[in-house]
């Protein structure tokens, strides 16, 4: 029984049960985005105060809705199936008990879709870090404890497919960078869980009755050890991607994988329990700790993001210089393929997380500087930039990659899918730069009404502020639009686009295999190890990729500014001691 | 392209680093530094600095310290809620709850307070405004710092943190006044 087919546009070996299961669970996230997307409508159009389109307990119930399913379900189906891909698919081997595989899909189904039917039943509007003691109902957690169990059992299938191939002599040498990465989301993963087990486990009994106290800020500290961690599992799911696309586009290389995986090496080590920096002014934490435990003495893992800002774009600069693109230090870059939404959606994610995520997320977890932003408005701006554009806008344009390639599917409407990254990096770029402003001013997070409707005291926000969040909700508009447009591409293409196989109908778009006839190839030919490069030298002064190191620069310039920036606005309140 | 390739030397780990990536890590680390540094300078220099002093308390306990306070420092009332002036360099209490943060404290300028803060039921955020100073106050702790306002005048307190439908009607003030 052969089980490989081989891609004819790509030439990646797919196994035929992990070809299922990452449609699967690409599926299912898509799905999840879509939930996500419409409860955005209602949030923002909310926030928009001019608007205020949801009367309090909705646009409650819309935010848990739409924090959840963007950031847990969204995100963690898409990355299990991108685990599958880079085990499997990347290695050319079987995966390992796909049973398993399977099973632990339909946990994850069974808990998302357990965990959004008690949001919508309405008592369960806690947000997603359902703080304690505020109570959701019992099946609000188990919806999210199954979830996880699924998924953790995707990670070990993941694991268990590298030592398969490893036995099996799959590949030569060492695994290539992206499954190096994607092991390290997985690792990264692993304590995420078993952190989220700790605290989601007895506040599920606590719902149920069992244990009548859960600390308060105990479950702040845990919950943080989770929601930090399964943070940087996405940053590690969707570097390997950047470095998996510029491969693709680019036939990049790394400039070196030395640095690549030292880089994500470090993610392992410093950032497993750096809650800190979610409970930096919260009570009963120390200064030494927090410090501490937010830079562990040196900001490691924001080294590392540094490291990958440079190395991406720069082994894409080196590729096109080899290519003869040498003119200046951007003609790399001008002559890149932006109308293919593969690169741009890819581009867009590295920018945008890099200036606008990587700089404001560094500053607000400095520890004095937190007391101006802690829960404003700024911080859902930070996130939007790190998660909604960097990771979430890395993943689309991997899928209009994998439409063809996996789904075997032409991309339907491609006018719309090369629009869409910019439709999308536009909207979310407006609406967070003054998402970031409006925190300035003070507004907060997760709150209904900038009015006060109904308090027995006042407060008015400047005129700004409103500007602002009224400029965030056209921004906020356009994003969605963007996303939508993304929906209808995949949706699109998995149902009406233009068959690459002629078995490629319905059913195979949601998890079917193609005909028997496609699965030709019984043992893979082993993964060779890249030719090496005869050195041929196209930058200057030993600089291989001069205009990424301008980049690097530049974003290192508005860093320091920016952060200096904070420190005099800190300078100007009360004094506090 | 090696990113999804095996890497194209067995031994990858003794390939030289360019020059490029070396000078960038330089810069980079010293940032970090820097940056790492900054955190206790601040401690030592600057004026903005929580001092993480805090106990852990029961609602009970704490209810009847503001209590205690409001008896003694009452001065009026407004929309229902006591104002309180206590004395310069004094002990004073602030509690949130299911939605008020109670009570109305009067402070004077350029005078420090050791300002004590919890919650009565679910956490709630502190955001006094428009100063913007946010806080996180959790049931069962209670935390205290030493304030020195240095602006005259009528401050909110904003809850920043979801605590339910009335989330939005948590308000509470602070009025300052000139010495
Ligand atoms: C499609 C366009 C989107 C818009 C217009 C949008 C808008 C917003 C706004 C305005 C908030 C803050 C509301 C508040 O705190 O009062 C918010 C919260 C949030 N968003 Fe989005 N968002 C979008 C997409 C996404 C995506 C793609 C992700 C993640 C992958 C995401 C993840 C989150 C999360 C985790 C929260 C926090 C929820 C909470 O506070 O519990 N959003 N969103
Ligand atoms: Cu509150
Ligand atoms: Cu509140």
């Amino acid at each position: 029984m052969a089980r490989f087919r081989v891609c004819p546009d790509a030439g990646f070996y797919f196994d035929k049960s992990a070809e299922s299961l990452m449609k699967v669970n690409a599926v299912a996230g898509v799905v999840s985005l879509l939930v996500a997307g419409i409860m955005a409508v209602g949030v923002i159009l909310t926030r928009w105060q001019e608007v205020h389109l949801l009367p309090a307990d909705l646009f409650y119930q819309a935010l848990t809705l739409h924090g959840i399913n963007a950031l847990i379900f969204w995100i963690i189906f898409f990355e299990i199936a991108i685990l599958y891909f880079a085990s499997s698919t990347l290695l050319r081997c079987r995966l390992a008990a796909p049973r398993w595989a399977w099973f632990g899909f339909l946990l994850m189904v069974i808990g998302a879709v357990m965990n959004n039917v008690a949001v919508f039943q309405g008592k369960s509007s806690v947000m997603m870090t359902s703080y304690a003691p505020m109570q959701a109902e019992p099946h609000f957690y188990l919806g999210l404890i199954l979830f996880a169990v699924g998924a953790l059992i995707g990670c070990f299938v993941f694991l268990g497919t590298l030592v398969l191939a490893k036995d099996d002599k799959t590949y030569e040498g060492s695994v290539p960078l992206v499954t190096f990465g994607a092991l390290t989301a997985c690792i990264i993963a692993v304590f995420t869980i078993a952190s989220g087990a700790i605290i989601l486990i007895p506040t599920y009994l606590w719902s149920i009755g069992y244990i009548n106290h859960i600390d308060a800020e105990m479950y702040r500290l845990v919950w943080w050890g989770m929601g930090h961690s399964s943070q940087q599992i996405n940053v590690a799911a969707h570097v390997s991607i950047w470095y998996l696309l510029a491969g693709i586009l680019f036939g990049a290389r790394p400039m070196s994988e030395k640095v690549s995986r030292g880089a994500f090496l470090l993610y392992i080590l410093f950032l497993q329990l750096a809650s800190a920096h979610h409970i930096l002014v919260d009570p009963g934490i120390s200064s030494e700790w927090k410090v501490f435990n937010t830079s562990y003495a040196m900001y490691l893992a924001v080294l590392a993001s540094m490291i990958h800002g440079l190395t991406v774009p720069g082994s894409m600069e080196v590729a096109q210089r080899a290519k003869g693109l040498t003119k200046g230090l951007f003609e790399w870059l001008r002559k890149a393929p932006w109308s293919n939404p593969v690169f741009s959606g890819f581009f867009f994610s590295l920018i945008i997380f890099g200036f606008i995520g990587g700089i404001t997320g560094v500053v607000m977890g400095t520890e004095q500087i937190n007391l101006i932003i802690h829960n404003t408005i700024y911080v859902p701006a930070h996130f939007h930039a790190t998660v909604a554009v960097g990771t979430t806008l890395a993943f689309m344009a991997l899928t209009y990659l994998l439409i063809p390639v996996l789904f075997r599917r032409e991309l339907f409407l491609p006018q719309i899918a090369k629009l869409q990254p910019y439709v999308f990096s536009a909207g979310m770029t407006l609406m967070i730069l003054f998402m970031l402003g409006a925190g300035t001013l003070g507004v907060s997070r997760r709150h209904w009404d900038m009015d006060f409707t109904g308090a027995a005291l006042s407060f008015e926000y400047p005129g700004t502020a409103y500007v602002m969040m009224a400029i965030a909700g056209i921004g906020g508009v356009l994003a969605i639009v963007g996303g939508a447009m993304y929906v209808i591409v995949t949706v699109g293409s998995l149902v009406l686009g233009k068959k690459l196989d002629a078995s490629a109908g319905l059913l195979q778009s949601f998890g079917l295999s193609l005909s028997p006839g496609n699965y030709n190839v019984e043992i893979a030919e082993p993964l060779l190890m890249a030719p090496k490069l005869t050195v041929e030298e196209h930058g200057s002064a030993g600089f291989e990729a001069p205009g990424t190191f301008v980049l690097a620069m530049a974003l290192l310039v508005c860093f320091v500014v920016y952060y200096f920036i904070n420190w005099d606005y800190l300078a100007s309140v009360w004094p506090l001691s | 392209m090696t990113s999804f390739l095996p890497p194209s030397e067995r031994i990858w780990w003794k390939v030289p680093v360019g020059k490029q990536e070396l000078v960038w890590i330089g810069i980079a680390l010293v940032w970090c530094l820097f940056m790492f540094f900054m955190m206790p300078y601040w401690h030592l220099y600057g004026k903005q600095n929580l001092s993480n002093e805090a106990y852990q308390t029961t609602p009970a306990k704490f209810q009847a310290r503001v209590d205690a306070m409001v008896e003694q420092f009452k001065v009026g009332e407004e929309a229902g809620m006591p104002v309180v002036r206590p004395p310069a360099g004094s002990d004073v209490y602030m509690l949130g709850r299911l939605w008020q943060w109670y009570p109305i404290l009067e402070l004077q300028k350029d005078q420090s307070y050791r300002l004590h803060l919890s919650s009565m039921d679910w956490q709630h955020g502190f955001s006094l405004q428009p100063v913007n100073i946010n806080l996180q106050i959790v049931p069962g702790y209670e935390m205290v710092l030493t304030v020195t306002p240095d602006q005259a005048g009528e401050f909110a307190v904003v809850c920043n943190e979801f605590c339910g439908i009335g989330h939005h009607t948590m308000l509470g003030k602070i009025s300052v006044m000139e010495n």
